[in-house]
């Protein structure tokens, strides 16, 4: 396969994702607040997309061609240390700048907003509507004849909103074949597990149902994810890709533990992570 | 006195096709009511500019978002209630906070909508509207200053929440009429009182001035279409020369112009001001005529209401 990414790279993807950890958690300790777990676990999509993936430009409007970048919305704006990390690594902003992460003043809000910071297409914190304004995205490049691709990350709880449903309902309706979805299948909400709180159940057939084409990788695995967009990006319809992951992933005692949705890590808990992310 | 009917909506949906000529970033979206907010007209002339997102008001704010991110100008219609209620958050966080350049065309407001009963009379649209930051709001008269707000909204940055009426309106303007974002306008000088209102309510306003002014009562009326940023010094000059203010709305008394109106003349020029709208209840069927007179909105209610007040 012409697109299949190589074992070294691989490697170092892997690398820059440990990296990536460390640093969501420093951020999300130093300001004693915000969200490790689903960080965690949307991180190595995000590190593929902007790394591998995604036609973008870190210079913004000083590239000739920034307009026809790809697009992506984090429609679970919690996991906002996530976008931050991966931006920095990106050279939106300098890595010195993440711990300002939830301080006064700072460009890099609880939640992520367009205004203060290039690179963040726009502001969410408020789930069900990043899928949405996805697909007005994709329409708008569309009747522009841009070939950009939209990424939209959802959170599996997410899909509990009904607006997600109205969206997956329009991009069929409008053969949005330009648009990409990811939902980060952690299983876990603030709440308890999915299944419990509220059983979103078969999120693939629901959006197959729903006249998508559907991808289910391991949200873990660095080329199970790469070569899932290089098929969405093929495809004559809207994709969605059930990423299936491991809420808090990386580190032992945030695995697959609810309590550490909005939790930040003690002194002596960011050391234990630390070190296990060497 | 007698004066010829234009249908707001039809024009709106008019202007629309005129501001699709000239460009074509303009984009239109609408939920399954194309029909009755007129956004049909853009929708034959231009279908690749037009986008129904079905019954799902949610949806229709957020795609505009999305849509307006790409460089477009969307105009967005649904009724009132919807636009307004439904979509609130929608509105809030994803078009307001940053600060996206979509203009909400909400057709149905206030108690006019009539037979359709409580449940599609949107009686709180520009309370819900006017607390979001960014958001401008504003709530023609008549076909001619419909026309002319949404000409505005097209050139104007950011978003913008323009209240249409259902109802076929008296013309009040002509083409000599200049809508001014900043300025409210002085429609009739008056020294024992000012009336200050919009939308809807204008034209019973102006009538009811005259049977106020048989009763030897010389009123002032001020037309208020761009509820925010409200034209403060218009109303507090105003204010200053009548020391009574009473405020005339089709929407409920909670929110709306008038809630406007007293935060600016309380922290100005503290005269003794009324607020005349729907009290703190909800709508009912009925023909427009018999609701405008029920909720004591009619050129003789207000009248008899004014009177009173004054003693």
């Amino acid at each position: 396969m012409i697109n299949q990414i190589s074992e070294n790279e691989i490697s170092q993807v892997i690398e820059v994702s440990k990296k990536l950890r460390r640093n969501i958690l420093m951020m999300i300790h130093n300001s004693k607040s915000g969200h490790p777990g689903g960080s965690l676990s949307c991180i190595d999509i995000l590190n593929v997309l902007f790394t591998k993936c995604m036609k973008h430009y870190p210079e913004c409007e000083q590239n000739a061609d920034y307009e026809n970048r790809d697009r992506f919305i984090l429609s679970k704006g919690h996991a906002s240390a996530a976008l931050y990390s991966i931006l920095a690594h990106c050279g939106y902003l300098k890595e010195e700048e993440l711990l300002t992460f939830r301080k006064f003043g700072s460009r890099l809000q609880g939640h992520p907003c367009s205004k203060l910071l290039k690179g963040v297409e726009i502001s969410t914190g408020s789930l069900g509507q990043g899928l949405s304004i996805g697909c007005g995205m994709a329409l708008g490049l569309k009747l522009d004849k841009k070939d950009s691709k939209v990424y939209v990350l959802m959170g599996d709880g997410e899909t509990e909103e009904g607006s997600v449903w109205e969206a997956a309902m329009n991009a069929s309706h409008h053969k949005l074949n330009n648009i990409i979805a990811f939902v980060d299948r952690n299983k876990l909400q603030i709440d308890g597990s999915t299944e419990n709180v509220k059983s979103v159940g078969d999120i693939k057939s629901k959006f197959e149902a729903f006249g998508w084409n559907t991808i289910e990788i391991d949200g873990h695995n660095i080329s199970e994810i790469y070569n899932a967009v290089n098929e969405a990006k093929k495809a004559d319809k809207p994709v969605a890709i059930i990423a299936n992951t491991i809420k808090g992933k990386g580190v032992s005692f945030m695995e697959n533990n609810a309590g550490w949705h909005g939790k930040a890590p003690s002194d002596e808990e960011l050391q234990l992570a630390l070190n296990e992310l060497k | 006195m007698i004066r010829e009917c234009t249908s707001v909506r039809s024009e709106y949906g008019k202007t629309l096709v005129e501001l699709g000529k000239e460009n074509k970033n303009i984009v239109v979206l609408d939920a399954d009511l194309s029909c009755s907010t007129q956004t049909k007209q853009f929708a034959k002339e231009f279908p690749e500019r037009f986008f129904n997102v079905g019954i799902a008001e949610q949806d229709l704010m957020t795609t505009a978002a999305g849509l307006a991110c790409t460089g477009k100008i969307p105009f967005v219609s649904t009724f009132a209630v919807f636009a307004s209620g439904r979509a609130w958050e929608q509105v809030r966080n994803t078009i307001c906070y940053s600060n996206l350049n979509v203009k909400i065309a909400a057709t149905h407001g206030g108690i006019t909508v009539g037979e359709d009963g409580a449940s599609h009379q949107a009686l709180e649209d520009v309370s819900l509207m006017r607390s979001i930051p960014n958001m401008t709001v504003i709530v023609p008269a008549d076909a001619e200053e419909t026309k002319q707000a949404i000409k505005f909204a097209a050139e104007h940055k950011g978003p913008v929440y323009i209240r249409i009426a259902r109802s076929n309106l008296p013309n009040i303007f002509d083409a000599n009429y200049k809508f001014n974002y900043k300025k409210a306008n002085v429609i009739k000088e008056g020294t024992d009182v000012t009336l200050i209102t919009n939308g809807e309510t204008l034209v019973e306003t102006i009538d009811c001035a005259t049977i106020l002014s048989d009763q030897g009562i010389n009123a002032e009326i001020i037309n208020v279409p761009v509820v925010k940023p409200i034209d403060s010094e218009t109303i507090i000059k105003s204010a200053q020369k009548t020391n009574r203010v009473i405020t005339i709305e089709n929407h409920s008394i909670i929110g709306g112009l008038g809630s406007c109106v007293c935060e600016v003349l309380s922290e100005n020029y503290p005269v003794k001001i009324n607020r005349i709208g729907t009290n703190d209840e909800f709508g009912q069927s009925g023909t427009a005529k018999e609701l405008m007179a029920h909720y004591g909105l009619n050129a003789e209610k207000l009248a008899e209401k004014i009177t009173g007040l004054l003693k």
